[in-house]
């Protein structure tokens, strides 16, 4: 299996314990990630301020995958729903494509179909599977009690995800976590936003919303959280402690990538899983638990 | 209540809409509210109300949307869009709402300053010798720290500050 691997802007830049659990959990299912030089930004954060300069920005990636005649797979959920987006568009939009051809001709680049996009937790679920990812594991994680967060654009807008899995109540990111014995917590809230995309325009507002998921993942029990995007981890690991100076309270509550937590059943070294790499120490939380 | 002062309206505001993507949809709105309950920024700032913003472009007040700023408090989290039993598609309708206000020169400075990062640099955080030396330290291939595709794919930025091709 091999896929054009898609960094974006802020995983190598702000969330290298991601890539490097990642990169580390692919080699051990046998998941060929291509380093891609030329990727740029996906487009997702301009989004709000030029449509069309963000899928020029989408359709020039997904260009380049299509020119190596390879797929991709990306580790950032905004990413993953960016390109997905743009891909989808330029199926349905002949005069767009047209549009963007003309721009990406001066890059001899051509749009043609694109290329299919996969967050990397998709592939482990769909393409994986739970055999293959369990023969890999030395490590029971049994115990270890965890609240997944979703994020938003993991799923959504469901059409351009193909519906894998339902946003009203998803599933497959609690399927990965309880294949390492570990005990997925239910809390309120599950499915809402981070509320990091609010973060540039209104910070206070953004952490108000991350606090209500901090509070009620806190009130769950749960020993630590489970998170698939770079953006929702800013939000609840980088910036936990401000909220906790904010609202004077108290969570020390882990944040993991879903690639550290398969990655601590399958035995990698802490250290090649970036685990000191995170905010929010999880030295207590390995202690007990790996 | 406050009152709607229907002068202010441009009554091809919804025409203009509904020739774009994500404008398409909102006169099925039967303003049911089901966005709004399920929206996480209205739980928490009453600024924010997707049903009444749609409510207002149907009215044809473009101008108070458009240099409004709670167009801007949008998460985009989609929660709202999945859920519209009308099939409004709210969070494209309000990500059309935003690039409008752009094109009138209405934009949070957090907004304009991702626009001229990823349009001059290819990226949100450009990368470093340093963030190289970092990525080497943790075992991570090092990428490239300067970008030339995206002066041919906005040639304008560079007409602005001058340069030819």
């Amino acid at each position: 299996m091999k896929y054009a691997l898609f960094l974006g802007c802020t995983i190598p830049a702000r969330a290298r314990n991601y890539e490097l659990s990642a990169r580390n959990v692919a080699e051990k299912l046998g998941i060929e990630l291509v380093d891609m030089a030329k990727f740029i930004c996906c487009g997702f954060p301009i989004k709000a301020a030029d449509m069309e300069a963000s899928e020029l920005l989408g359709a020039y990636n997904l260009a380049l995958a299509e020119e190596q005649g390879l797929d991709i797979c990306a580790l950032c959920s905004s990413c993953t729903s960016a390109l997905s987006e743009t891909s989808h568009l330029l199926t349905w939009d002949e005069e767009r494509k047209n549009r963007i051809n003309e721009r990406l001709e001066s890059l001899g680049l051509q749009y043609g179909k694109g290329a299919k996009v996969k967050h990397f937790a998709r592939v482990l679920f769909e393409e994986i599977g739970a055999d293959q990812i369990q023969d890999q594991f030395q490590k029971d994680l049994s115990g270890l009690k965890i609240a997944v967060h979703y994020g938003c654009h993991y799923l959504k807008p469901s059409q351009v995800h193909d519906h894998f899995d339902d946003v009203e109540d998803p599933r497959s990111i609690d399927a990965l976590v309880e294949l390492t014995g570990a005990q997925v917590v239910d809390y309120p809230g599950k499915k809402r936003c981070c509320g990091g995309p609010v973060l540039p325009v209104d910070e206070k507002l953004a952490m108000a919303v991350t606090k209500e998921k901090l509070d009620d993942i806190s009130a769950s029990g749960a020993d630590a959280i489970c998170l698939v995007c770079p953006f929702c981890s800013v939000m609840y690991d980088g910036n936990q402690k401000s909220i906790e100076a904010e609202y004077n309270v108290s969570y020390n509550l882990p944040v993991l990538y879903l690639t550290q937590i398969l990655g601590l059943a399958m035995g990698i070294d802490r250290k090649d899983l970036g685990l000191n790499m995170n905010v929010v120490k999880t030295k207590e939380l390995l202690e007990k638990y790996a | 209540m406050e009152t709607v002062d229907l002068d202010q309206a441009d009554p091809d505001f919804v025409k203009e809409l509904a020739a774009q993507a994500g404008g398409g949809e909102i006169s099925a709105c039967f303003t049911c509210r089901t966005c709004a309950a399920s929206c996480p920024i209205s739980a928490l700032n009453e600024q924010f109300n997707p049903a009444k913003i749609i409510r207002m472009a149907l009215y044809g007040l473009k101008e108070e949307i458009l240099t409004s700023d709670f167009i801007w408090l949008c998460s985009s989290c989609y929660a709202c869009q999945e859920r519209c039993p009308q099939g409004v598609h709210i969070t494209d309708f309000m990500t059309l709402l935003k690039n409008l206000a752009v094109k009138k020169g209405h934009a949070p400075a957090g907004i304009k300053a991702q626009m001229k990062l990823v349009t001059g640099e290819g990226r949100i955080y450009p990368l470093d010798d340093f963030d190289n030396k970092k990525r080497k330290k943790a075992g991570l291939p090092e990428l490239p720290t300067s970008c030339d595709a995206i002066v041919r794919l906005f040639p304008e930025n560079l007409e602005e500050s001058g340069i030819h091709l």
